[in-house]
This record gives structure tokens, C-alpha cells and sequence, in this order.
């Protein structure tokens, strides 16, 4: 029937990330062009040194409301009006803020670039941040917290990093704030972070798709003319443990058919120079679907549809984390796979064939991840935002090959601390708990979804 | 905007599609099987996504779990994925591991039974029960889509049953079901090929010839029960289901035209006045204005046979009650009814539409899914061609027409999730439970 003979491949066909100009136009605004000639197509995205770990204490979610409230109003239309004018071209304005900047973006047909351009400089320039339309906001926002007291996935992310942080950083609240501090946001706390953050200095153009550097410049000239100079604000981030050693945090959930699981700590901020070793050494362990973890979990033991670690690359340390779902009755036994996949990857180099899988993954998927203008845009806005060299991408798939065996046994052992994991489990505490305790992962506590 | 699409077919019936694209050293493989849980026999609800787990776990010249190592080892990315009407497989690699990519696909579609172990299907059953765990028992309104087929369509209709399965059903599957779904549904004349990307023609139908061409064809499958229904429901159709869930959620649906009739565009683009984006009527009205919903959004399912549906999904504020949420839902569906829409809602709709049109296909992934659906469906891939122009055709008179004729009280079944704690609360609405 069909040959036995496995094909091999043909000769590779070069690919460079697309070429892109950088350039602090007079008003003091960067902008990034990336022409990309394929279809008629322009994605705008506008990222703003304005995210999450501003937010000042007992303010948290101040970030993300400002940034979610700039389009829902200017002088001279009401929020109903500019999206009707956004949506008319074709296009619809996403806004929102993560933890390290704010970002506006759209993509629209390149007929309606002028146009869509000039409403969105419009929009981010003069916001009038309406009162009912903030209150509004922050009701949406409450009602998504309340949804996640009943989101066993939503719930296990929002709990792991409150377990892994010190109570005083950033990182231990979710980056769209809590019930507590998101009621008690303001009008006039958006007006003061947006005037402080939303500055000249900070931020950032970036176009990509069917337009040149020279049609970007005049555009941006008109669209986004009147800017406050000046620098924005930087808050020193605290990125403390909570624990100095293994703790079992069982969040309840009566009769739950699986447990959300989450193992990890407080990992590597992005910059960080074992970012390679440490990118190629977790598709070993649990970043590939042929990864040790999901092979282990799903494929040999069938205990889930899916598992996967990663580290939440951030400008401060993002946490290092190990997700599963797993049915109930084998909690335990995940957990301990799980482990003994984190020492087995920091006591024996991993072989020829792993290293090579994650590696030709690695470089070869490379151009398969900027197949689209938004995708392009936001790799290019990853350079502005951490501060990455302009060859990055040019370079990008050169060190991933100079990883070694040797690089990838280090990073485990400098940067997975099985002695500081923090174990949090969504799912029924009853039928789980006393077989999770026998596995002695550190002191055990059980908590009420709703609980702070 | 045209992309190029050529056609042809093998003797064994293979379908397919060719699409050059030459901008980044990119190919994507599509595969289609036209089979889905809609041909599932009684007894075996799930079979046919259990069965897509099974083609991951090797074929005659393939170990287990190797086609996805050797795609991720060659640089690409990979899935499958079940519907009602058909099943899929694709990668997307680098242009010159085109022909691994096709060996592959034609190695599990030419010889996929020597690798089938029971030790084997015993692990993907469990990870297939996981699955349905994960995405609907463990998932507040994760049930959504299996309650809406039971109530929507009637109980003989082959999109009645749940697509991933009860876990009986699931318990009960065998090799030899594996066998028997094997010889009759994955077979060259039961599926299209699509290439999109960067290769060389002459090249990619050498590949073609050398790798499909001795698959033998099918001996014809078993033929759909009658899958037509009435245009409206009738009379109306509800369940109320008290959930482990904060907010209240409703899902209003309403037969409409099959994907790809005339019809239908019609119909996609009166989901899209009503809830596509934030400028949709039912956002500004319920979320916006009015602040009884934390959300509002509105679709088609796209079906190809029998009846589609069109489907509203607002999500309620957490202080407004069920009852009071399906009367506002229900209010809004009336004054569309009773007074249609306008153009200018119109034109919003048809712009938002299009510049997704064309941003779906930057990707080659996307490009040759879109040609592999329009090649199951109809045998014709180069209507992916036509969409825009199909979409701008559409009136604001063929929409108020379709509004008409499908969005009337005749024409309504209501699937309400209300959080459990509320039920007793609301008496009413939970004695309310039946219909279909």
C-alpha cells in the first residue's frame, strides 16, 4: 500500500522576520513599520508603558480600567457613537492592559487606513472617560470575578499566583484587580494614571501589513499630532515568594469529576540570560505535546487531556507553572508524576533525541508563528516592551541551536526549586485530600472557593 | 482579492485542491474525512472523535504518538478536530517537509489498523473521558452544546446526540467498532486533500500520485437518515438548567438556513447586526445601554444539511434574574421581528465580516481549511473566492425578509443556565423544564 520509505526533506527555503524601521518621530512618538506585502491588510497597535504593575497599592485593576475605558468616549462622540465609527470601516478597537504595558489595536482593511487611523488617534488622544461608562466597566468587571468563583480553570491561575507571591506584590492579585480594589476605582483615578502614563515618551506605534514607513510617518503625523512630553512613571516591583517552603493549598469544589492542578514558583524575568536554556529545557519537560510531563500524564497514563508547563515570560519574574486537569480519583498520582518529572529533568542530562525535538521545533515553527500582521505587530511591540536588540528575530533561531545538553541540565537545576514548589488544587478536597497529604508536599490547607 | 485554486481528483476518488502562495517558505496539509458524530450509530455517541484520538497513535509504517513528533521535529504544528458533519486533520510546516507532511496523512489513511492495540484504545478512551470531563462536565455552561442539539433538533435527527459522547457510550467502543469506521468512512472518495502555501505544483502532485494514488477507494458509506426540517421549530422549545454557575446565561436558538444556501448569507449577516462585536444591536442595547448583560454575542453553526441554527448568547448581569433576562432577550427579538433592521446596521455588519474574510486567510492553516470545507460541502473550493461578494450582495430587504421567516415566536428554542443556588428563588422557571 503505501510506500515504507520515509520521505525526506527537500532543500530549505530562507526566511528572514520582516524587515522593520524604528524611528522617535517629533512629537516624541515611536514608531515601528514593518511592511508586508501579501495582503490588503494593516494591523495598528499602540502599546503604552501604562500596564498592570503601575497600578498603585489597593488600586489594583486601575491599568487595566483605564485602558479598557480610553474608547468608550471622546469630546465630540459618546462611546456607542465611536464604535459605531470604528465598525462602519470594517474594523473593531480592542483595548486592555496586561501586566507590563497597555496596548490599542485594530486591523482594517487598507481602503479604510486613513480613516480608521485618524478615529483611533482621535480616541487615545482626548478620552473623556465618561462616568456611567466606568461604572459600567467595573460592574463587567466584578460580574467576571464573580464568574470565576464557578471557572475551575480561571480559579486555579487566579489562586496559584496568589499562593506563590508575598502578599505585597503585584503579581499576587490578578493584573484586572480584585472585587475589593476594583469597586473602589474612580473617574478621577483613571483621569490621574492616564495623564501620568499615557505620555509621549512611552509610547509606542506599530504598523504592520499593506503600508510603507513613509505612509506610516505622514499618518501618524495627522492622527496622533498633540502629545504631553515626558516620561512616565515606573513602579519598583516586589516579586517576593509567599513561602519560603512547599505548601498543598486545596481550593474546594464539591464533587468535582477532575482537579485543576498548578506546581510551580516564582520563575525568571524575561531578560533573563538563561532565557534560551531555560525556553529549550521546559519544551523538554512540559512545553511540547512530546514533552516528558504530557507524554507521561496523557499518552502513558491516560489521566488527562492535556498537561503543560511553561514560565509567564514577564519584565519582573513571572511564575514558573505546571498545569493540568486531571480526573479525581488520580490527583495523587499526577502530583507525583509530576514531581518526579521535575527532579528526573534536574538529575540526568536529557538526551541527543529530546534536546534535537525541542530545538527543531523551536527553529523550524519560527516562521510559522508571523504568518499574520497581528501576530507581526506584536512581536515587534515584545522588542519595545523588553527592551530586546533589533536583531532579535534575525538571531532568535541561531541561539536556540547553540543550546547544549549541558546548558539545558543547568537551567533545571539553577532555575526548577522542587524544595519551594507550591502546589494548588481546584477540585473535591473530601475525596482528594487525605491521599494528596500522604504525598507529603508540604503543610496542607483547604479553602472555600470565594475565600480571600 | 483572489487566491489561485486549482482542482482535481485521483481514480480512487481522492478530491484535490492546490493553492500556491509564495510570500513566507510555509505549507499547510488539510485533510477533510466527510464523516462526524451525524453518522454515528445508536450506542456509540463520541465514536467518531474517539476515533480521531486513534489516528494520532500510529498506522502500518508510523509508532504511536510518532506523527506528532515528526511534524514537531520538522518545524510544523498540528491538530485534528471533530464537528458534526466531518472530521479534520492538518499541519503547517516549513515548505520543504511538504512530502512528510503528505506520507503521514496517506500512511494513516492507506493502513491505519495494524497499530490499533486495545492497550491503545483503552488510553485515548481515558483521555477522551478527560476531555469530556475538561470541556464539559467541569466547565460552567460546558454542557451548552450537547443540551442545545437535544433541544433543537428531534430525537431521530442525526444532530440530535452529543459530538463528544456519554461516557457509556465512550466505555463500550471496540476495536472492532475502530475497524469497522475505518473501511467505511476513511477512505480517498470519502475525503479531500487541500494544499495551500509554498510548493512547486508538478512536485506536490508527484507527491500526491506516489502517496494516495494505491489507497483503494471506498465500497460507499451508509446513507444519512432524512436530515431535513421544518424552516421554524413550531412551537417553542425550552430547558432550564440549574448549573454550577455565577451568572445566568440564555441561548436562543432558531433554525436558519443550511450553510452555503443563498439564504444563509442572509441569515450570517442578521447574527452579525444582532451580535457580532460591540456595535451589535443586542451589545449596545443589553450591555451597553440598558447594563443587564456582562455580555451579548450572536452566531450561525454553520451546518450544512438539514436545518442550521442561529444562535443569541447573552450572559446576564449577576443582579438580574433569569426570568427578567429572557424577557429582555426576548423583547429585543421582537422589535427585530416586528420592525426589522436597518441599513446602516446593515453595512456595519457586512464591513466587520469582510475584513475578517480577509485576515482569515493570512494563514495557510486557514487558507486550506477554508478550501478543504468548500470542497466537502459542495465540491467546490474556489468558492472561497466568492464569500465577499456573496456577503456584499446581501440587502437590507433579504435580511429583513430572512428576520421574517425565521426570527418569529414560532421559531425560538431557549436553553437558560441559572446558577443552582438561585433555583429555588425561581420556582417558576425551574418547573419549567421540557419541550423539544
Amino acid at each position: 500500500m503505501v510506500t515504507a520509505v520515509r520521505p525526506r526533506p527537500s532543500q530549505p527555503r530562507e526566511y528572514r522576520f520582516p524587515r522593520f524601521t524604528e524611528e522617535v518621530l517629533a512629537n516624541g512618538l515611536r514608531l515601528v513599520v514593518a511592511p508586508v506585502k501579501k495582503l490588503p491588510l494593516v494591523t495598528i497597535l499602540v502599546v503604552v508603558d501604562a500596564g498592570s504593575t503601575i497600578d498603585p497599592p489597593g488600586k489594583e485593576g486601575l491599568a487595566a480600567l483605564t485602558a479598557d475605558a480610553l474608547l468608550e468616549g471622546t469630546r465630540e462622540f459618546d462611546g456607542a457613537q465611536l464604535t459605531e465609527r470604528f465598525e462602519q470601516l470594517g474594523t473593531a478597537v480592542e483595548s486592555g492592559a496586561d501586566w507590563d504595558s497597555a496596548f490599542i489595536k485594530l486591523t482594517v482593511l487598507a481602503d479604510h487606513l486613513d480613516e480608521a487611523a485618524s478615529l483611533l488617534g482621535e480616541a487615545i488622544a482626548s478620552p473623556a472617560f465618561p462616568e456611567r461608562e466606568i461604572e459600567r466597566l467595573k460592574a463587567e468587571r466584578l460580574a467576571e470575578i464573580l464568574q470565576l468563583e464557578t471557572e475551575p480553570r480561571g480559579l486555579a491561575d487566579e489562586k496559584f499566583t496568589e499562593f506563590v507571591y508575598a502578599a505585597n506584590s503585584r503579581y499576587a492579585k490578578s493584573d484586572a484587580g480584585t472585587a475589593q480594589s476594583v469597586a473602589a476605582l474612580s473617574r478621577s483615578d483613571v483621569q490621574s494614571f492616564f495623564r501620568g502614563q499615557y505620555r509621549s515618551d512611552s509610547m509606542t506605534i506599530v504598523m504592520a501589513g499593506a503600508i510603507t514607513p513613509v505612509m506610516a510617518r505622514d499618518l501618524v503625523a495627522k492622527a496622533f499630532g498633540r502629545w504631553a512630553s515626558g516620561a512616565a512613571e515606573r513602579r519598583a516591583l516586589v516579586a517576593s515568594p509567599r513561602a519560603a517552603t512547599r505548601t498543598v493549598n486545596i481550593v474546594s469544589k464539591p464533587d468535582a469529576p477532575q482537579s485543576e492542578l498548578r506546581v510551580g514558583h516564582v520563575g525568571l524575568p524575561r531578560k533573563h540570560p538563561d532565557f534560551f536554556p531555560a525556553m529549550v529545557m521546559n519544551a523538554v519537560l512540559g512545553g511540547l505535546f512530546g514533552s516528558r510531563i504530557n507524554m507521561n500524564l496523557r499518552e502513558e497514563h491516560g489521566y488527562t487531556y492535556g498537561a503543560s508547563s511553561y514560565f509567564d515570560w514577564r519584565r519582573g519574574p513571572g511564575p514558573f507553572v505546571v498545569a493540568t486537569a486531571v480526573q479525581s480519583e488520580v490527583t495523587a498520582a499526577a502530583l507525583r508524576e509530576i514531581f518526579s518529572e521535575i527532579d528526573r529533568i534536574r538529575t540526568d542530562r536529557i538526551t541527543d533525541e529530546e534536546l534535537s525535538l525541542a530545538c527543531d521545533y523551536l527553529d523550524g515553527v519560527f516562521p510559522i508563528r508571523y504568518e499574520t500582521t497581528t501576530a507581526i505587530a506584536s512581536a515587534l511591540a515584545n522588542l519595545v516592551i523588553y527592551a530586546l536588540s533589533d536583531d532579535y528575530y534575525d538571531t532568535y533561531r541561531k541561539r536556540v541551536r547553540e543550546v547544549t545538553l549541558d546548558d539545558v541540565l543547568r537551567a533545571a537545576r539553577a532555575h526548577l526549586h522542587p524544595g519551594k514548589m507550591q502546589t494548588v488544587i481546584v477540585g473535591d478536597a473530601t475525596a482528594i485530600k487525605d491521599s494528596v497529604a500522604q504525598l507529603d508536599l508540604g503543610e496542607l490547607r483547604v479553602y472555600a472557593a470565594q475565600d480571600d | 482579492m483572489r487566491i489561485p485554486v486549482e482542482t482535481y481528483e485521483l481514480d480512487n476518488g481522492l478530491f484535490v485542491t492546490l493553492s500556491e502562495d509564495h510570500t513566507a517558505p510555509i505549507v499547510a496539509v488539510n485533510l477533510w474525512y466527510h464523516v462526524g458524530s451525524a453518522n454515528e450509530r445508536i450506542g456509540r455517541t463520541g465514536f467518531a472523535h474517539l476515533f480521531e484520538h486513534m489516528l494520532f497513535q500510529g498506522s502500518a509504517h508510523v509508532g504511536s504518538n510518532e506523527h506528532f513528533e515528526l511534524i514537531q521535529r520538522a518545524g510544523g504544528t498540528l491538530n485534528g478536530s471533530t464537528w458534526l458533519e466531518r472530521t479534520n486533520y492538518f499541519e503547517t510546516v516549513p515548505s520543504h517537509q511538504l512530502a512528510l507532511a503528505l506520507w503521514l496523512e496517506a500512511d494513516r489513511m492507506g493502513d491505519l489498523l495494524p497499530a490499533m492495540t486495545q492497550e491503545k484504545l483503552d488510553t485515548q478512551r481515558d483521555v477522551v473521558k478527560n476531555e469530556r470531563r475538561w470541556a464539559v462536565d467541569n466547565q460552567p455552561y460546558g454542557t451548552m452544546l450537547e443540551k442545545l442539539q437535544e433541544l433543537a433538533f428531534p430525537s431521530t435527527h442525526p444532530f440530535h446526540h452529543s459530538l463528544i459522547g456519554s461516557m457509556e457510550d465512550l466505555s463500550e467502543a471496540s476495536l472492532d467498532d475502530i475497524a469497522q469506521f475505518f473501511a467505511t468512512y476513511y477512505t480517498p472518495d470519502n475525503a479531500v486533500l487541500s494544499i495551500a502555501g509554498d510548493f512547486e505544483r508538478g512536485e506536490a502532485q508527484r507527491l500526491i500520485a506516489e502517496y494516495f494514488g494505491s489507497i483503494p477507494r471506498g465500497r460507499g458509506k451508509p446513507p444519512l437518515p432524512p436530515m431535513n426540517l421544518p424552516p421554524v421549530f413550531g412551537r417553542p422549545a425550552r430547558e432550564v438548567v440549574p448549573d454550577d454557575v455565577s451568572l445566568s446565561r440564555l441561548f436562543l436558538a432558531f433554525r436558519s438556513p443550511v450553510f452555503g444556501s443563498a439564504e444563509y448569507y442572509a441569515a450570517s449577516v442578521t447574527s452579525a447586526v444582532l451580535g457580532l462585536r460591540k456595535g451589535s444591536r443586542l451589545h449596545r442595547s443589553l450591555v451597553r445601554d440598558r447594563q443587564i448583560a456582562s455580555d451579548a454575542a450572536s452566531y450561525t453553526f454553520d451546518l450544512a444539511k438539514g436545518s442550521d441554527l442561529l444562535v443569541v448568547d447573552v450572559t446576564a448581569r449577576p443582579e438580574i434574574p433569569p426570568a427578567q433576562l429572557e424577557e429582555e432577550v426576548e423583547r429585543e427579538i421582537d422589535a427585530v421581528y416586528r420592525e426589522g433592521v436597518t441599513q446602516l446596521e446593515v453595512n456595519r455588519a457586512i464591513a466587520l465580516i469582510e475584513t475578517d474574510l480577509v485576515s482569515s486567510l493570512q494563514s495557510a492553516g486557514e487558507r486550506a481549511d477554508r478550501l478543504s470545507m468548500f470542497a466537502t460541502y459542495f465540491r467546490k473550493p474556489e468558492l472561497i473566492n466568492e464569500q465577499a461578494a456573496a456577503y456584499r450582495a446581501v440587502t437590507v430587504d433579504r435580511v429583513n425578509a430572512l428576520i421574517a421567516e425565521r426570527l418569529g415566536p414560532d421559531n425560538r428554542a431557549s436553553l437558560m443556565y441559572v446558577p443552582r443556588d438561585g433555583v429555588e428563588s425561581e420556582p417558576m422557571l425551574a418547573a419549567a423544564v421540557s419541550a423539544g
